[in-house]
């Protein structure tokens, strides 16, 4: 297998692809949201339990590739007990970290990181963000359906 | 003589090179095809030795470029046997020409009400232009369905035809499943209620002898880029009858007879449709893409074609967990696929890894991925430089990402 490939299907995108975690809806939950990729019809939706300003619980569900599955699964780990603010920073984090070749916040994403191999595979960024996005539009309270820009 | 595939391979300059570290395997030929060295050749030649705006020049080398146009009208004809040249219309392709028949033919004819029959197998580009026409005039979509092996359901189409239907538009080929579908009778029935028919040829030409006189269906339309010729460039054909009532499409420079600020009388067809200095290489290499598929032979690409198709579809159904999409007993060569635990997307890149470049997604068919519960397809399409081997290294991949996901 090249060297190349699996960089990107790494063993741990692999896992969270067959086993996502917190997979699922919330009930009650607090916040909600939609994401759909029209280019590929990826869905996902979101559940999330905000007290205070602190995300206590976060589950997705749905249908996609292995990235947005995984992108979505390491997601809802690395964001459970975060601060919105803490989130949003992360969020904008990650997307530097898929969209460009700045890699100073690898550290901080932790785990996270190893999505950053969708860098080389610009129509691929959006899987990766999918989730990302839908958690943005709910923490925003936008009922409307999250896409992916 | 047989099909000397080496040799036409040799042909297309781009497929000499490596991808990712890979000899290119391009097998997204239903999105559009890669052009050889005689389309190549016509265009630089127009642009380094003939190249001058037409229908306006009184000078040679406008008089020159404007008969090398108007052959590339004649040549297109000739194409799709249509009976005069003038019943071609230039356009940018199968999409303008979608939109040009609703707003410069239909929008005018049509009634709050009255109805439009496209199927569940179209191309968005056969859809959203009806669609929105209905939106402006109050009119209904109707949607004739498909059965589950991507065949569609003729059964229902007497129920569908009626009265009120203004149109029917329907694909002559469909892109995502490769479903031949029998337009000779579609058309007969649509012309037993005196219904207007467009065929949405776009995947049809690259494959199919079209005797637009045989089939004789009010409009048929296609482009370029999918047979070997250049992007932005594509034909309507039309009745003469309907080219004669129908209003421009857009307006300016080259439709017109006369202008004054007052008034304007309109050119004859074609270029009543064409304002606007049109795209004349394109037009010319399009007749050369046309030149060299007869050369070839189109019989002799499509039974090469299919032969992939056979050997290809042989090898898929040997694969775990693959299941073909589309299974209509007369197919284009068009593969699309599912595998049990790979999503199209990740089969998509993993295989781009090995140099092989298909399409995955919606195939801008998003109805009829809703039709047959699926999010997305990957598929294969097969040219006429596509070799067995080539088959063997999709399948190969394929195996690979199903090792990997399994
Ligand atoms: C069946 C069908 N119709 C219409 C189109 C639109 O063609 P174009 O994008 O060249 O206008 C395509 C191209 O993908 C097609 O496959």
């Amino acid at each position: 297998m090249d060297a190349e490939l699996r960089e990107l299907y790494q063993e741990i995108i692999l896992d969270h692809n067959k086993n996502p975690r917190n997979f699922g809806e919330l009930d009650p939950h607090t916040h909600e949201a939609k994401g759909h990729n029209p280019l590929c019809g990826d869905r996902i939706s979101i559940t999330m339990n905000l007290k205070g300003d602190v995300i206590e619980s976060l589950a997705f569900q749905g249908q996609g590739c292995a990235i947005s599955t995984a992108s979505a699964s390491m997601m809802t780990e690395a964001l459970t007990g975060k601060t919105v603010a803490e989130a949003q920073s992360l969020f904008e984090k990650f997307h530097t970290l898929v969209t460009t070749d700045d890699r100073t916040d690898e550290d901080v994403l932790g785990k996270l990181a190893i999505l950053g191999g969708v860098r080389d595979y610009p129509s691929r960024v959006k899987c990766a963000t999918l989730a990302w996005h839908a958690v943005d539009t709910a923490i925003k309270g936008d009922a409307s359906v999250a896409k992916t820009e | 003589m047989s099909y000397d595939v080496e040799a036409i391979r040799a042909q297309f300059p781009i497929l000499q090179q490596t991808v990712r570290g890979k000899p290119l395997v391009y097998l997204d030929n239903a999105a559009s095809v890669q052009k050889p060295q005689a389309v190549i050749d016509t265009i630089a030649q127009v642009y380094s030795e003939q190249y001058a705006n037409i229908h306006r020049g009184v000078h040679w080398m406008s008089e020159q470029t404007t008969i090398r146009y108007d052959k590339a009208r004649q040549t297109v004809a000739s194409f799709i046997n249509a009976a005069n040249a003038r019943q071609i219309v230039f356009t940018r392709g199968a999409t303008e020409s979608i939109n040009l028949v609703a707003y410069s033919y239909l929008e005018p004819l049509l009634s709050a009400g009255d109805e439009i029959v496209v199927t569940e197998l179209e191309h968005h580009a056969n859809i959203v232009p009806w669609q929105l026409l209905c939106q402006r005039k109050g009119a209904v979509l109707k949607v004739l369905p498909i059965l589950d092996n991507g065949e569609l359901d003729l059964a229902q189409l007497p129920r569908l035809l009626t009265t009120k239907t203004k149109m029917l538009a329907v694909a002559h080929v469909s892109n995502a499943l490769g479903t031949i579908n029998p337009i000779s009778d579609i058309i007969a029935q649509a012309k037993a209620q005196n219904i207007p028919i467009l065929i949405d040829g776009a995947q049809a030409v690259p494959h199919l002898t079209v005797d637009i006189q045989a089939l004789d269906p009010d409009f048929y339309v296609f482009s370029g880029h999918k047979i070997y010729g250049p992007s932005g460039i594509g034909a309507l054909y039309a009745k003469v009858e309907h080219l004669e009532k129908m209003q421009p499409y857009q307006s300016g420079g080259d439709m017109i007879a006369s202008v004054t600020f007052e008034h304007t009388d309109f050119a004859e067809y074609p270029q009543k449709f064409e304002a606007g200095t049109p795209y004349i290489e394109g037009a010319i290499g399009f007749a050369a893409a046309i030149d060299w598929m007869n050369q070839v032979g189109i019989e002799n690409i499509a039974a090469h074609e299919l032969d992939l198709l056979e050997y290809a579809t042989a090898q898929f159904r040997q694969v775990k967990g693959l299941t073909i999409i589309g299974d209509a007993s007369e197919k284009s060569s068009v593969l699309s696929f599912l595998l049990d635990n790979a999503h199209p997307h990740d089969i998509g890149t993993m295989l781009d890894q090995h140099g092989v470049a298909i399409r995955t997604g919606q195939h801008c068919a998003q109805p009829l991925m809703e039709r047959l519960g699926i999010p997305a397809t990957a598929r294969a399409s097969f040219a006429a430089y596509n070799t067995r081997a080539e088959v063997d290294a999709l399948v190969s991949a394929i195996v690979d990402v199903n090792e990997m996901f399994g």
